[in-house]
Formats: C-alpha cells, sequence, structure tokens
C-alpha cells in the first residue's frame, strides 16, 4: 500500500481534475451526437457504396502522399529554420506556417493564383510540360501538403531546437559527415517528433475539406475524397454523411491510439527531448 | 611528433589565447576554474570551432590555420573525443556506438561490430554489447565513450571533465579505471578538469589554464610548490602575494609590504603559508623581524582542532590557527585583529 | 493571485449565465402584439438560398425604410443547409428556398405556416470569360473534350437542374468538377481554370464584368422556382408575415427583377 500523503505522487488538484474533465466532455459530446445520430441499420450497405469507398480510398492514397511529401520537404525546412541563423528567419517560417491559421477556401483560391492554369508558376507548367493541377488528383495532394506540412515543420523544428546539439558534435568528431550525422544521429534522436508530426500532418490532410474543394474541385473518382463527399451527401441524405465522418473519424482515431501506445507511451523516447 | 597548438578564440567575453604542446604518448592536463577556456580550447582542438587566431597541428599537419585559410572539419582530423556526459547515441545499442565511427568511416559493418566487440572486451563491458545506454551505469557509460573514441584508432585523444558527470562515492573508483585504460592508449592526450585530483592521478604535465591565459605549466608537483595565480593557490591553500621587490620587501600593488629573508629586486610573488601565521589583538611587542599587518576578520572556518580565519585588510589573508588560540583570544567576525608573519616563514619566487 | 477554485467557480458561473442568456434570446417575445400589420417593429430573421444574398439586401433596406421600427437579419447559406437549421430549431422567422425540395422538406415536417408562396423563379446560363473566348454558342458546344466544363454537384440544386438541362438538351457533358454551390462554379471560370459553367442567371449578372453569359434557349432550359413561407416557430410572426408580402409586391417584384429573378 502506499500512502499517498507521504510517498506517492501528489494528488491531482480538483480545479484541475474538473477543468480537464469538462474539456473531455467538450471533445467526446460531439462524437456521442454522431454516434448517437448514426443509422446503424443501414450503416453496411453506406460504407460499401461505391461511391463511399471510391471517396475513402482516394483520401487515404491523397492524405498519405501530402505525408510523403511534407516528410521529403518538411524535415529539411525545420532543419534550416532550427539550425541556420539568417536574417529573415522569422519571416520564412512564419510564411511556411500561415497555411495553418488562413481559412483553407482562401488557401485555395491563393493555390489557383500561384499554380493554376492562369498561376504565377501553373502557366507555364501548362504552356511548356501540359501540366494542370486543378481538378486532379495531383492538385488534391497539393491542397492537402498546402494546410498539412505546417504541422511537421514547427513539431520537428521544436524537436530539433530541444534535442542536444553536442550528441551531433560527438558524432562528427567520430568521422561522421555532417549528412551521416543528419541521416543516423540527428533524425533518429528526434523520432518522437517526426512521428508525432507525421501523424498530425496526415490526420490534417485527411480532414482537408475547403482548400481541396476550392483548388482541386470535386468529382468522384479523382478529386472527391471523403470529407467531400461528407459535406456533398449532407444536402440529401445526411445519415449516409454521418456514416462517412464515422469512418473517417475511426480511422484517424485507430491511428492516434495505435501510435500514443507504441511511440510515446512510456516516456522514455520523450525524456529525450525533454 | 606532437599535438602543437596556439589557439586564439574569442566568445562572448572570453579571449582565449593558449598555447599548449603534447608529446606522443604523453597525458596534459589542462586545467583551471569554470569560464577559463578549458571547453573551448578542446572545442578548438576538435574542430567544433573554428579559430581565430593561431594554428593547430597534430604530426605536423596543420588542422586549422586562419593565415592560410585551412580548415580540416572534425571528421577528418585523428582526435578522438570522451565528452563531459558522454553523449552516448540513445537509440543505438553499446556495440553500435562503439561501431559507429567506424561505419561512419565505410568499414563494413560485420568488420564494424567485430572491432567494436573487441574494444568492449578491452574495457570489460562485452556483455552488454546490446543493451542500451540507458541502462549503463556512469562508470559504464565513461567506458563505453572510450571504447568509441579510441575505436576509429585516432592520434590524439581528448577528455572533457570525464569524471564530472559521477557521483563522488564511485569518482574514485572510476579514476582508477580510467588511469588503466589511458595507459594502454599510446598517443597523445588531452585532459580538461577543474579537478587537481584528476589531473593527480592521471596527468604526466599540467597546464593551468584562467581566464583564457595560460598561466603555469609543469608537473603537478611544480606547480603547486610554486603557485603563480590565484587559482592555484586556492587548490594548495596558501595564500599568494604578488608584487615587487625592493631591498629585502614585497611592495603589492595595493601598498601592503611584506619583509622577507631575502630575495633578488623585481617582481616576484609570495608564498604566505597560513598555519605559519599568528593573531593577536593588541600590537605585538617587540620583535622588529617580523611582519604585523593590521585588518578585520570577514569569517572563521572551523576544522577540526584548527580554525582557517579570513581577513580583509591592506594585505588580505587566510590564517590557520588552533581552536584553543581562537577562543582564547574570542575573536569573532568584525573584529579587529593583528596578523604576524616570521618573514624567513614566507617563501619568494620570481614571477 | 486568484485562488484556482474561485477562478473555477467563475468560469462555471459564466457558462451558466452564457446558457441562460442563449436560452432568453431564443424566446423572446415579440414586443408588439398589435393586430395592426402596418406597424412592424422588431427583429426579422430571414434565412434566405444563397443565390438570394444581393436582392434579399436590397430588399431589406427598402423593407426597413418602409418600416423604421424593423430590424431584418439575414442569414445566407445553401437552402438544404438552412432547412437542416431550421429543423434544429434555429430561430428563423421566414425561410426562402431556392427549390420546391427543400422548402417540401420543412411542410413535411409542419415547419412552416400555411402554404408557401413562388416569388421567383431563375434559369440556367452558360458562364464563360468575358468575350467567350472559347466561342461557346449552346449547350452541345459544352461537349467538346477539350473544354474545361464545371457544373454544381448534382446533390445541390444548381446541379440537378444542369443534369436536366443537359438531358433535355440531348448533351452528354463531363464536368471535371461538381462544385459545392453556384459561387464556386463562378469562381472556377473567372479565375480561369474553367471554360464554361453552367449557373442561374442571376449569378451571371451578379458577377458583374468578370464574367459573361451565354443564353440558354427556353425549350431546354430549366425553371427553377423560389418558395418563401413563414415559420411555424416564428418568434416573430407579425413581422415575418410583413417581410413575405413586401417581397410578393410590385417594389419586392420590380427589385428581385433588376437581379435578374423572373417573376412566378
Amino acid at each position: 500500500m502506499i500512502d499517498e500523503r507521504r510517498g506517492g505522487r501528489p494528488p491531482v488538484p480538483v480545479p484541475v481534475f474538473v477543468l480537464a474533465a469538462v474539456a473531455t466532455a467538450f471533445f467526446a459530446l460531439p462524437l456521442a451526437g454522431l454516434l448517437w445520430r448514426a443509422p446503424w441499420s443501414k450503416a453496411w450497405q453506406y460504407l460499401t457504396a461505391d461511391d463511399a469507398l471510391t471517396a475513402l480510398r482516394l483520401s487515404l492514397v491523397c492524405s498519405l502522399w501530402a505525408t510523403a511529401i511534407s516528410f521529403v520537404l518538411g524535415v529539411p525546412l525545420a532543419w534550416v529554420l532550427a539550425r541556420v541563423d539568417f536574417p529573415g528567419r522569422g519571416v520564412v517560417r512564419a510564411l511556411c506556417t500561415l497555411s495553418m491559421v488562413i481559412p483553407p477556401v482562401v488557401g485555395g483560391v491563393a493555390l489557383f493564383f500561384a499554380l493554376g492554369r492562369r498561376g504565377i508558376v501553373g502557366q507555364y507548367l501548362d504552356q511548356w510540360f501540359g501540366i494542370r493541377l486543378p481538378f486532379t488528383t495531383a492538385g488534391v495532394v497539393v491542397a492537402q501538403t498546402f494546410v498539412a506540412m505546417p504541422f511537421l515543420i514547427i513539431t520537428v523544428e521544436a524537436a530539433l531546437r530541444q534535442m542536444d546539439r553536442r550528441v551531433e558534435d560527438a558524432a562528427r568528431t567520430l568521422g561522421a559527415s555532417s549528412w551521416y550525422t543528419f541521416r543516423r544521429v540527428t533524425l533518429p534522436a528526434i523520432r518522437p517528433a517526426l512521428i508525432a508530426g507525421g501523424v498530425l500532418a496526415w490526420a490534417r490532410a485527411l480532414g482537408e475539406f475547403g482548400a481541396t474543394i476550392t483548388f482541386a474541385g470535386n468529382f468522384p473518382g479523382t478529386t472527391q475524397t471523403l470529407p467531400l463527399a461528407v459535406y456533398l451527401g449532407l444536402e440529401t441524405n445526411p445519415e449516409e454523411a454521418i456514416v462517412l465522418s464515422l469512418v473517417l473519424i475511426a480511422i484517424s482515431f485507430a491511428v492516434l491510439v495505435g501510435l500514443r501506445d507504441r511511440w510515446f507511451g512510456t516516456g522514455n523516447r520523450a525524456e529525450l527531448l525533454a | 611528433m606532437s599535438l602543437e597548438a596556439s589557439i586564439g578564440v574569442q566568445v562572448g567575453t572570453l579571449d582565449l589565447r593558449a598555447e599548449l604542446t603534447v608529446a606522443d604518448g604523453e597525458l596534459l592536463a589542462l586545467l583551471g576554474p569554470n569560464g577559463a577556456g578549458k571547453s573551448t580550447a578542446l572545442r578548438a582542438l576538435a574542430g567544433l570551432r573554428p579559430i581565430h587566431q593561431g594554428h593547430i597541428r597534430v604530426d605536423g599537419a596543420v588542422l586549422d590555420d586562419p593565415t592560410t585559410n585551412t580548415f580540416v572539419p572534425p571528421e577528418q582530423r585523428p582526435i578522438g573525443v570522451v565528452f563531459q556526459d558522454y553523449l552516448l547515441f540513445e537509440h543505438m545499442t553499446v556495440l553500435e556506438n562503439v561501431a559507429f565511427g567506424l561505419r561512419a568511416r565505410t568499414t563494413p559493418k560485420a568488420d564494424a561490430r567485430r572491432c567494436a566487440h573487441e574494444w568492449l572486451e578491452r574495457v570489460g563491458l562485452a556483455s552488454m554489447a546490446q543493451d542500451r545506454p540507458r541502462a549503463l551505469s556512469g562508470g559504464q557509460a565513461q567506458r563505453v565513450a572510450l571504447a568509441r573514441a579510441l575505436a576509429t584508432d585516432p592520434r590524439v585523444l581528448l577528455l572533457d571533465e570525464p569524471l564530472a558527470a559521477l557521483d563522488a562515492g564511485t569518482r574514485a573508483a572510476v579514476r582508477r579505471d580510467l588511469r588503466q585504460h589511458l595507459a594502454s592508449f599510446a598517443g597523445m592526450r588531452l585532459l580538461v578538469t577543474h579537478d587537481p585530483v584528476d589531473a593527480y592521478a592521471l596527468a604526466d604535465r599540467v597546464a593551468v589554464l584562467e581566464g583564457g591565459r595560460i598561466v603555469q605549466s609543469g608537473t603537478l608537483a611544480e606547480v603547486t610548490a610554486h603557485p603563480r595565480s590565484r587559482y592555484v593557490a586556492d587548490l594548495v591553500g596558501v595564500n599568494l602575494v604578488s608584487g615587487s621587490v625592493e631591498g629585502g620587501v614585497l611592495h603589492t600593488e595595493r601598498g601592503a609590504a611584506v619583509v622577507i629573508a631575502d630575495a633578488p629586486n623585481g617582481p616576484a610573488f609570495a608564498v604566505i603559508r597560513p598555519h605559519s601565521l599568528t593573531l593577536t589583538r593588541e600590537t605585538p611587542a617587540g620583535a622588529s623581524s617580523r611582519n604585523v599587518w593590521e585588518g578585520i576578520i570577514t569569517d572563521i572556518d572551523r576544522l577540526g582542532e584548527r580554525a582557517r580565519v579570513g581577513i580583509e585588510g591592506l594585505l588580505p589573508l587566510t590564517a590557520e590557527i588552533t581552536l584553543a588560540a581562537l577562543d582564547a583570544l574570542a575573536l569573532r567576525p568584525g573584529d579587529e585583529v593583528h596578523v604576524a608573519a616570521k618573514a624567513t616563514d614566507i617563501e619568494v619566487y620570481p614571477a | 493571485m486568484p485562488r484556482p477554485t474561485a477562478l473555477l467557480l467563475a468560469a462555471v458561473a459564466l457558462l451558466g449565465l452564457g446558457t441562460a442568456a442563449c436560452g432568453s434570446d431564443g424566446t423572446v417575445a415579440p414586443s408588439t402584439t398589435s393586430a395592426d400589420f402596418t406597424t412592424v417593429s422588431g427583429e426579422i430573421v430571414v434565412f434566405a438560398a444563397s443565390s438570394l444574398t444581393d436582392a434579399f439586401t436590397e430588399i431589406g433596406d427598402a423593407f426597413t425604410a418602409a418600416n423604421p421600427d424593423a430590424k431584418v437579419t439575414f442569414s445566407f447559406a445553401a437552402s438544404s443547409e438552412l432547412v437542416a437549421q431550421i429543423d434544429q430549431g434555429a430561430p428563423a422567422d421566414v425561410f426562402a428556398s431556392a427549390d420546391q425540395k427543400n422548402m417540401t422538406k420543412l411542410t413535411d415536417k409542419s415547419k412552416i405556416a400555411g402554404q408557401p408562396t413562388v416569388f421567383a423563379t431563375n434559369m440556367l446560363q452558360i458562364v464563360v470569360e468575358p468575350g467567350n473566348p472559347k466561342g461557346i454558342a449552346t449547350v452541345d458546344d459544352l461537349a467538346q473534350r477539350d473544354l474545361v466544363v464545371v457544373t454544381c454537384d448534382p446533390e445541390v440544386p444548381c446541379g440537378k437542374y444542369a443534369t436536366q438541362l443537359f438531358t433535355n438538351a440531348g448533351v452528354s457533358v463531363t464536368p471535371k468538377s461538381l462544385e459545392q454551390n453556384v459561387k464556386a462554379v463562378i469562381t472556377k471560370v473567372t479565375s480561369g481554370e474553367a471554360d464554361a459553367g453552367v449557373v442561374y442567371i442571376t449569378d451571371v449578372l451578379a458577377a458583374g464584368d468578370k464574367a459573361a453569359g451565354v443564353d440558354i434557349p427556353a425549350d431546354v432550359n430549366v425553371t427553377a422556382e423560389y418558395p418563401i413561407g413563414v415559420t411555424t416557430a416564428a418568434p416573430n410572426a407579425i413581422g415575418a408575415q410583413a417581410f413575405v408580402d413586401f417581397v410578393n409586391s410590385t417594389d419586392g417584384r420590380k427589385i428581385l427583377s433588376s437581379f435578374g429573378f423572373g417573376a412566378p
């Protein structure tokens, strides 16, 4: 028996506990609402409908592509922001995380002006290479990457700033080039942040709606992701929309819960970052 | 075959200008207080911080020389480092840690692992090869860090406060261990420490770094016999007075006069041992051969049978007297005292 | 430093007050009980389809000019969203829908007092870039394969009408995108991403010189009917009826027609 007053952990202060409970309820109740209104008897029928499966497949494929691109471009950017002291760094950081705060629909319109058929760069993509992003699956990936990558960048940059850089020094003195050090020492040291940032970015991409429908449009099979299908489903068939949202929630929830236990779990990794 | 360095680095308020030479097979301890520039010097030697003036050469090869724009990056220097907190790679096993340097130099994986295993056997940790660094004790982690640094076969080994991270209970045992392992490395070794006990136990020669300058160097016995800095004097526990000798009297900058037995004129240091001082409340009568200074007691530390008394005055001193004498005089901080010393008890040597 | 318990109590008190305020807001009775419909006062909350935004805003101004004691508050959104909100108890006095289907959803649940009236009609038009660079003249032209055509999603009224139009004209058109509303179609065309779209005449008019319209012959065109009605739970039933009457009046019709709407 552990006597809490003497040997154990301090008890949770009552106000903290109550407020935490309120916060939990705040998140749990809307989900409960969806579950409550879900047409369970018809759920299977909605889920296995071709439209739903097509949208689900497209959502998964696009969000994974967006996450992959975020890693390839976002991790180096985070490294530069964390490690290279250059004038205007603050401006660059703000610029690269702006898409987190601007309304996604505005982001979609901005993407038009940049990458659309008449856009700053898009017109040349069209003229020289015949590449048109709007109304294509690639356009969906671009829109999702645009809104999702900042989540990875800020998570990874914070981890890079917190990590003990002397570990990298140690690697250098052992004969490791800066690139070898980056791959074999730096990246493994911030692995929890890479996973957390990746999951956040992926979840954001999976739920992306505004930028996607604005920039890439909505067409089943090419650009209609699950959130778009849900939104348009609300117009005519709210029941189907609820079932589809629950699928989206279930997938994200499973990934978040699963990763948490596996990677963030015991706190050993987190100590590394602390 | 040696390490020759003339390190000039300016960082913040630190202006480091240090000349260091380490012969093949020699272990030099760089001893000094915190902030003296020891770690900066070590980082400069390792190539983790470019120098602003001077040069760094190992076996004649230039590693860093701003005048010729030469800078060999750390990964290409024949220098291994054992860092203060050992800085093992937490995501790798102990074996992978030791094999890291070889792998980074594109040694095939199997060869690197075999070599790493041999090193672990040498430091007596072969049984922990597959453990994570987290599972190691401080002393074990230090041995892994040593094996990791030596596995790449460097010419120079740098050790940054290798015992500072350990608790007092294990430090002595680990120090003995380290001494044994360091003896098996034939190259040049440089140990950075603030603890003279480390220097005494491990080093052939000591260089004292204070305020960015090497103030003294030689064997530890030489250095402590004739302190040339406040830091070394404090380590040894003596009063160090610097000034200028003129006709058998040493005059300090603040204007105090110390009568000495005999010494040539010119700048000099005087060592006054605390137990050679006597304290009185009144002016001691007669005794013309004695030095007598006035001062005010600032603090009193009782140490077993004796007490150390700090005195502030024209000549700040620490005196060591018996508890009996202390009680007889009923001294308290703030009291005015007279401090007396025989000229023959004062050791003087040229600065 | 305030004690944590005090902070908590304050937070709970705020929450409580918030709910109380919301409740009283929603149930406040119209201040006037006079049967005289010429003295309209209080706030009138109008839920209207987004295609009515410009026209109704002007009608609202005209209405309050005639009834200085009244205040009209609009909520413009897709008809289906408004239906869902009214169904969930949103405090709307008037509902103006862009199609009969959405209005029926409410009348079926007796959420509309009496019979809704059709106050305007709308027709489809092909929207193209100014100057019609692709030279689109007929609905048949939309079938060209190199043409980027967008329409509304068939799940929303304008998309349903577009599908109907293509059937009437006997053309097979494959849109590149099925947009969630008319405004999105217009945006795709004005930004140059799409060559043509199918929208309401009123929307092409509203886009001004940023877009041009290509008329569709009446024999294949589709007429959208806009019904309006007072909600059963209207907090300000008198004001609501006055507003509906104003929309159906000559003045109201005149404004609607200036925005391209047809008479019922």
